[in-house]
Parts: C-alpha cells; sequence; structure tokens
C-alpha cells in the first residue's frame, strides 16, 4: 500500500543506499503530503536513521534523489531542520542550553556574520516552548535525557524551518517529556509545517502520527495512518518478529503475568 | 635574558598547542596531534635539504603538509578501508615517523640534524639563534618569531572560525545538515595542529609537543565546562607548565623541554587530586 501525493512536500525517488556494498535501503519510493505529522516505523536495522540521514544528503546515496519542496536539498536548506539522534553526540561538550539552541541560528546566520539580539530571542523563544528557558545557563552535561532531547529540538525550532526531520526523539526519554514532545509536534503541524519522526513503538504511532511510512530496508508501505496500520502490513514489515512477540503477550496474559507495556 | 626567551618560547608553544588541543580533545583526537607531531618527521628533514634551518615559511608549510598527509592517510584508511581509528593512527605516523628516521641516518651528513634534536628538541639554544637587522639591531631569536607568528594566525584562526570549529566539534552531523562543509573544518584545524607542530619541533622536538597539546586541555577540560574558559585555563595552564618547567630544569640541571612537558602532567595531577577533594 503505497499511496503517492499530488504537490508533495516531499518526493523520495527510488532511494537505494548501502553500506560495504549490502543494501540497507532498497528502492524506496514515497511522497508525503504538507502539513503532515509522519511516522516512520520498521524493526531495528530497518533503515529508518538511514532514510533520514540520506534525505538531509548526509551520506553517499547508490540510487535515487530526494526533492524537498519540488527541489534540490541545496535550494532548501534553509527551510529544513534536522534532529539527531541524542546518542550521536557527545554530552560532556563544554557549552550551556543556550549556546546549543543558538546553534539552531548558525545556518540562517551563517558561521561568520554576528549573533545579533534577534537571534537571542529567537533561541530563547524556542527553549520556552519545550520548556528549557530556565535551564538556558545549566550545562549541557548535568541534563536528563528527557531535557538534553527537548535542547536538541530548541534548537531545530530555533531554524525558524517549514519541514522537520527528527531521529527518535521518543528514545530514552521520560513520560512528561514525550507528552511535551508530542504537543509540541501537534502544534508546529498546526502552524502548517510538516514533521518526518523515526520511532519504534507501534503502541502509541496511531495516536501520533497521520501518515506513516512502514519500513524494512524496502518500503512496505506509505499512506495515511488508518490505512497503513493494518495486521497484514505490520507482519510484512515486522516479519517473524511480531508474531513472536504478540504469542508472548497472549502468553503471558493468559498466565497472568503482567509486562511492562 | 636568556631565561626570558626560553620561557617565551616554551610558553608560544605551549599556548599554540593548549588552543588546539582543547578542540582535539573534544573532537576525541587528542592522538591524531600525536601521530601528526611524528608524521611531519620526513617533511622536516626534507625542508632540512632544502636550508641548515626551518627559517622560510614556504619550507614550514611544505613540512606541515606532511602532517595534513597523515590525517588525510588516517581518514581515507578509517572510511574506505575500515580500518579501525585508532590502527589507522597507529599505522599512518609510525609509517611516516620510520621514512623520517631513515631519512636523517641517510643525510646525516648533509643536515644539520640528528634524532637527539628530533626527539627532544634544543630550547636551551634558542636565544643563541637571533635574527639581527642589517642596521645591527638585534630582534631576538627566530624561533621566537616562527612561533608568535603562528600563534598570531592560530588566534586569527579561533576568533573567525570559533563557530565553525565549536559546532562541527559538537555535533558534525547536524553541520552537514545546515549545509557546512564539515572536512574543511577538519583540514583547517588539522592544518593548523600540523604548522604549530612543525614550529615548536625545534625548540621542544617532535614528541614532547604532545606533552603540550594534551596536558593543558585535558586539565581545563577538568576544570570547567564553557569552551570559552576552557580555551582561557588551557592557555593559562601551559604558561605556567613553561615557566615551572624552566626553573624545574634549573634546579636539576636537566632537560627543559623534558620538565615542561613535565609539569604539563604534574599541573593535571593538581587538578584532578583537587577536583576530587572539591566533589566530596
Amino acid at each position: 500500500m503505497i499511496q503517492h501525493v499530488d504537490n508533495p512536500i516531499i518526493e523520495v525517488h527510488d532511494l537505494t543506499v548501502s553500506y560495504d556494498k549490502k543494501p540497507v535501503l532498497w528502492n524506496v519510493d514515497f511522497t508525503i503530503p504538507a502539513g503532515a505529522l509522519v511516522g516512520i516505523i520498521g524493526p531495528n536495522g530497518a533503515g529508518k536513521s538511514t532514510l533520514i540521514k540520506a534525505m538531509m544528503g548526509l551520506l553517499p546515496l547508490s540510487s535515487g534523489y530526494t526533492e524537498l519542496f519540488g527541489k534540490k536539498l541545496n535550494d532548501v536548506r534553509k527551510r529544513v531542520s534536522y534532529v539527531p539522534q541524542r546518542e550521536s553526540v557527545d554530552w560532556d561538550f563544554p557549552a550551556s542550553v543556550m549556546d546549543i539552541a543558538l546553534m539552531g541560528r548558525y545556518g540562517q546566520r551563517g558561521l561568520f556574520n554576528r549573533i545579533t539580539a534577534e537571534d537571542r530571542s529567537i533561541a530563547r523563544q524556542a527553549l520556552e516552548e519545550v520548556h528549557m528557558l530556565e535551564f538556558a545557563n545549566r550545562q549541557i552535561g548535568q541534563l536528563s535525557g528527557g531535557q538534553q532531547q527537548r535542547v536538541f529540538l530548541a534548537r531545530a525550532l530555533a531554524q525558524q524551518a517549514d519541514l522537520y526531520f527528527m531521529d527518535e526523539p521518543f528514545a530514552g526519554v521520560d513520560a512528561a517529556t514525550e507528552g511535551a514532545i508530542i504537543e509540541l509536534l501537534k502544534e508546529l503541524k498546526s502552524q502548517g509545517k510538516t514533521i518526518l519522526v523515526v520511532h519504534h513503538d507501534l503502541q502509541s504511532a496511531a495516536d501520533y502520527f497521520d501518515w506513516i511510512v512502514l519500513l524494512n530496508t524496502r518500503l512496505v508501505a506509505s499512506g495515511p495512518v488508518k490505512e497503513v496500520l493494518t495486521p497484514t502490513l505490520l507482519q510484512e514489515t515486522y516479519g517473524g518478529k511480531l508474531s513472536l512477540l504478540a504469542q508472548v503477550g497472549d502468553i503471558a496474559s493468559s498466565k497472568g503475568v503482567g509486562t511492562r507495556e | 635574558m636568556d631565561a626570558f626567551w626560553i620561557i617565551l618560547t616554551g610558553s608560544l608553544v605551549a599556548l599554540n598547542g593548549a588552543l588546539l588541543g582543547s578542540f582535539l580533545l573534544l573532537r576525541r583526537m587528542s592522538l591524531v596531534g600525536d601521530a601528526i607531531s611524528h608524521a611531519v618527521l620526513p617533511g622536516i628533514v626534507v625542508a632540512y635539504l632544502f636550508t641548515a634551518s626551518l627559517t622560510s615559511p614556504f619550507l614550514l608549510v611544505g613540512a606541515a603538509l606532511t602532517g595534513l598527509a597523515a590525517t588525510w592517510i588516517i581518514e581515507t584508511l578509517n572510511q574506505k578501508a575500515r580500518l579501525q581509528h585508532d590502527a589507522a593512527i597507529g599505522l599512518t605516523f609510525t609509517l611516516l615517523f620510520a621514512i623520517g628516521v631513515i631519512l636523517v641516518a641517510s643525510f646525516a651528513g648533509q643536515i644539520d640534524l640528528d634524532m637527539d634534536c628530533v626527539l627532544y628538541g634544543e630550547i636551551a639554544y634558542v636565544p643563541l639563534d637571533t635574527i639581527t637587522l642589517a642596521s645591527g639591531i638585534g630582534m631576538g631569536p627566530k624561533q621566537v618569531w616562527t612561533l608568535g607568528i603562528v600563534f598570531v594566525g592560530l588566534i586569527i584562526l579561533l576568533l573567525t572560525g570559533y563557530r565553525g570549529l565549536s559546532l562541527t566539534t559538537f555535533d558534525a552531523g547536524y553541520a552537514a545538515a545546515l549545509g557546512f562543509n564539515t572536512s574543511f573544518w577538519h583540514y583547517a584545524l588539522m592544518g593548523a595542529v600540523s604548522l604549530s607542530t612543525v614550529a615548536a619541533f625545534e625548540s621542544v622536538g617532535a614528541i614532547l609537543v604532545v606533552a603540550f597539546l594534551v596536558g593543558p586541555a585535558a586539565t581545563a577540560f577538568l576544570l570547567t565546562r564553557s569552551l570559552k574558559w576552557m580555551l582561557l585555563i588551557a592557555s593559562a595552564v601551559g604558561i605556567a607548565s613553561a615557566i615551572s618547567g624552566y626553573y624545574l630544569a634549573l634546579w636539576l640541571d636537566g632537560s627543559i623541554s623534558g620538565a615542561m612537558a613535565l609539569m604539563t602532567g604534574v599541573i593535571f595531577a593538581l587538578a584532578f587530586v583537587w577536583q576530587m577533594v572539591v566533589k566530596r
């Protein structure tokens, strides 16, 4: 089930990415409508993060291309914002929360022009939106995982982009942060922004997103959440793993064993 | 007066090392600095074949290019051959250093360079090699001028490139997503490390440069969580090591550059102990 849209904000065309000549993404081809809150879902090693990185031009492509706003990435970079995985950086780096939020302005301002008072006020506002303004002068090494994730989101917000790519923003964060993040994503969507989120929790996917991309090296499905989150397609995406999990769940419930979910 | 020039030379080496070393440490590349300091040897020997000393800026830059080549080889082995980063570093710098050693031995008769000088430098002789203008006015030791010019260049790099260096150091993926050329900043930093290593080589030697690249930066990293303060504290630690090292050497009647390098370790140890006590 791959539903294509007219006038897509994102068009991924025949994308193939390989590591050591071994494909991690195979012939992925989909379109995303503007204003969608999109979940990219699939098992571990499905190539979800690779897909986002490939779309952001961070990886060499074996074939295919991505168009954003109908243009090449380099022409629209200022309208696109990227939130890497929290674990991808060293949080012992000597910087304050404000320093990181201000990095979101580097793209608009360039590396050699002065950071202005306007940039500072935009960064402060971004921190306010993720409820981190009171920690503005805190060293980033002292933050909890959830707070670190919010700082990364604030940095992305400070870019004032129209399109957001987020790599596992819900990974390893507390429930309060997860709630705050999803509120923020819905707020961004209501402002007409488009957001792509790499996500691995099937339970919450139906509540969070309105468009789903199911991925397992190749594209399994792309479309509105109700049409995509079907047992058949999920089975196809997760293969044996999902049925095994379902069996474990069944056994656990039949024997009255509590599960963590 | 000799003491002043020797301490000034040591301080300049320490300052260059402290500033660059801070970024190397945060990039987890302190060992790349180590590798560069060894790998520039063949470049230095070839430069010496053209002149008795590294006085020409062209030769200085030429020798520094060997260091850049080393970082390029390390990156290529790491990315293309999938060799682990530490293995790539180990392979590269020993290879280049070995070539340098063979060159020193082969041209021993033709160049004013021996392995002792390569390893330990001759900081005590710095005040002897001075620049005198045609009018007869003494301008001070050549080494101070070389190191001073590199230091000024480094300050200019840091003032203009502070944001580029800090952004690509903290989050290279994000920097690339913003459209910035992360390779440019990588090689700008590595080029600066190569250049300052070559410039420092005559005074403290190829090996002891590493002490100044790692020690002051590591000490500062223990003491602060702000990048600007880290650079300032590392600089202060570097100068303190140079001054205390000089007088330690005088007292021991030993190697000046050795004592300066030792002091970087002693100051680190003091900072470490102090931090353990404070944190209790």
